[in-house]
């Protein structure tokens, strides 16, 4: 009995401290890439390719999904404002919940599906195919050629797609509401335009989108980087990447939430 | 440390875990200009021993001195340093899949050098043409037959025209034409470049038709060394059943196991 006690015990202890080095580990590997990141901003063609492959492709995804979300938050939408015989406000009703939380959160779910994956799966392979090694031993090194490129053009193009998602959504409500189901034209945009306040909600959107970028890419980078070389640890890491950075992007979410808008 | 020495490792030692040595008192040295093989069966150490030479790893014990510098003692900056004037070429090649042939081996110029755009395009163009790969130059690396992506990528380590080459199994996996092709220019590379090389390999044949001088290990130790004459008459069992592929011998066949007649139960009771 004792023993069985003792062996929990240490199971805890090893995955509290398993936990701690994974931090320090992830702590250690953040910094080294913003540590590395000189080459990139001196060679900027190097983010600007990977900017290519991680929003120039994950647009279509992006606007799609934003057209479709935004139409259903204007059937959604006018269905309950309508009992209450506030129509008008549907412009406002799709603009911010756009803005403030779908846009960012919604966004950044679809990156982390689309391009954060990808980013794991293609460090992976390069891990597993002695890329990385090889740009070592050709005295290269990978954190500052292969990483920080890629972190970079992570952080700089989630708020740009998140944005967009936004943009297209609020697009997408108006041809349901408006086009579709025959909402004032004017007071949808009129309102929308006096309730959406570009520091409170657009820019606490975009800090959010940014968050989420960083988070996303630390933690695509981070997966693919230390997958062990092989078929199973690339596949095993690309699943995590999805899994925590879509845990990472909610939890988060919550955070900057309850301190950006307190009910003020 | 005489200066006709291009490496000279000393005593060295090396373990991930304590209790299990990966390498245990190597002494070898490797005169400039030589082709010189390291050959032994997997799990020798042989691969360990390049990463030592390469700074990769750092031995635990003893020295080993590249061109008159003691690598365990060099910082990532020196160690960098070291590695330009090094080139090495990878089990499969690991070349960049990303980037075209021409890319692959205009890689180090363009991260190093200053050079022109134009200059590069000419010094790449020299080196695949050394590997008889000129014409390939746009492909991309998934378009290549694994003998030519190992030529590519063996064109893409002498980029900066190395003092010491290193290969890592070069000739795994090849066809008998790939195989010839590869042995070919390791020679060529090396007399031409005025290079040293070390080849880490456990294809007998191949090796000894090629290299000027060969080590062998076996459980992280080196048992024997000689010319490849020498290890064609060598009478020591482990060198001999291994130059002549013997498949049972002191490396058994069998990894070790309890008694066969245990393992099938004969002798017990079936209820």
């Amino acid at each position: 009995m004792s023993e069985r006690a003792a062996l929990s015990v240490r199971r805890i202890g090893r995955f509290t401290t398993d936990g701690v080095l994974r931090l320090g580990y992830a702590a250690r590997f953040i910094a080294l890439t913003l540590l590395h990141s000189g080459t990139s901003f001196r060679r900027f063609g190097l983010i600007i390719r990977e900017l290519y492959f991680t929003g120039v492709l994950s647009l279509i995804i992006i606007l799609v999904s934003g057209l479709f979300v935004g139409m259903v938050l204007g059937l959604q939408g006018y269905e309950t404002l309508q009992t209450y015989g506030s129509e008008s406000a549907l412009g406002v009703l799709v603009a911010l919940s756009l803005v403030r939380e779908l846009g960012p959160v919604v966004a950044a779910l679809l990156f982390a599906s689309r391009a954060g994956s990808a980013m794991t799966a293609e460090i992976g392979l390069m891990k597993a195919t002695e890329q990385l090694s090889a740009m070592e031993m050709m005295a290269v090194d990978p954190i500052a050629r292969v990483v920080a490129p890629r972190f970079w053009a992570g952080v700089i193009s989630m708020p740009l797609l998140a944005a967009m998602f936004s943009a297209m959504g609020i697009f997408g409500g108006y041809l349901v509401g408006v086009v579709l189901i025959g909402v004032d034209e004017g007071s949808f945009w009129s309102q929308m335009q006096s309730a959406v306040d570009f520091r409170d909600d657009i820019l606490n959107g975009v800090i959010k989108s940014f968050v989420f970028g960083v988070a996303v890419t630390w933690i695509a980078l981070l997966e693919g980087y230390d997958a062990p070389p092989t078929a199973e640890g690339v596949s095993g890491a690309t699943t995590r990447t999805v899994v925590t950075s879509s845990l990472a992007i909610l939890g988060l979410d919550f955070i900057l939430t309850s301190f950006m808008f307190r009910g003020v | 440390m005489a200066a006709d020495n291009l490496i000279e490792i000393k005593d060295v030692d090396y373990w991930y875990d304590k209790r299990r040595a990966i390498l245990i008192g190597i002494d070898m040295v490797i005169p400039r200009g030589k082709v010189v093989a390291i050959m032994g069966i997997s799990g020798s150490g042989k691969t360990t021993l390049l990463r030592l030479i390469g700074g990769v790893m750092k031995a635990r014990k003893g020295e080993v001195r590249v061109d008159g510098q003691l690598v365990n003692e060099l910082d990532t900056a020196g160690i960098y340093k070291l590695r330009s004037r090094m080139g090495m070429l990878f089990q499969f090649g690991a070349l960049f899949t990303d980037m075209t042939v021409f890319d692959n081996v205009a890689f180090q110029m363009r991260e190093h050098t200053n050079l022109p755009e134009r200059m590069i395009r000419d010094l790449v163009y020299l080196k695949l043409n050394a590997v008889g790969l000129r014409g390939a130059h746009r492909l991309m690396p998934s378009e290549l037959s694994g003998g030519m992506a190992r030529r590519v990528a063996l064109a893409r380590a002498i980029a900066l025209d190395p003092m010491l080459m290193l290969y890592d199994e070069p000739f795994t996996g090849l066809d008998p034409i790939s195989l010839g092709v590869i042995r070919n220019l390791i020679r060529r590379l090396n007399d031409a470049l005025g290079a040293t090389s070390i080849v880490v390999t456990h294809d007998v044949q191949e090796a000894l038709e090629l290299v000027d001088y060969v080590y062998y290990m076996s459980d992280g130790k080196v048992v024997a060394h000689g010319t490849p004459q020498e290890m064609l008459a060598n009478d020591e069992p482990l060198v001999h059943q291994f130059v002549y592929g013997e498949a049972d011998g002191p490396v058994p066949f069998q990894y070790p196991s309890k008694n066969y007649s245990e393992d099938l139960r004969l002798g017990a009771h079936h209820v």
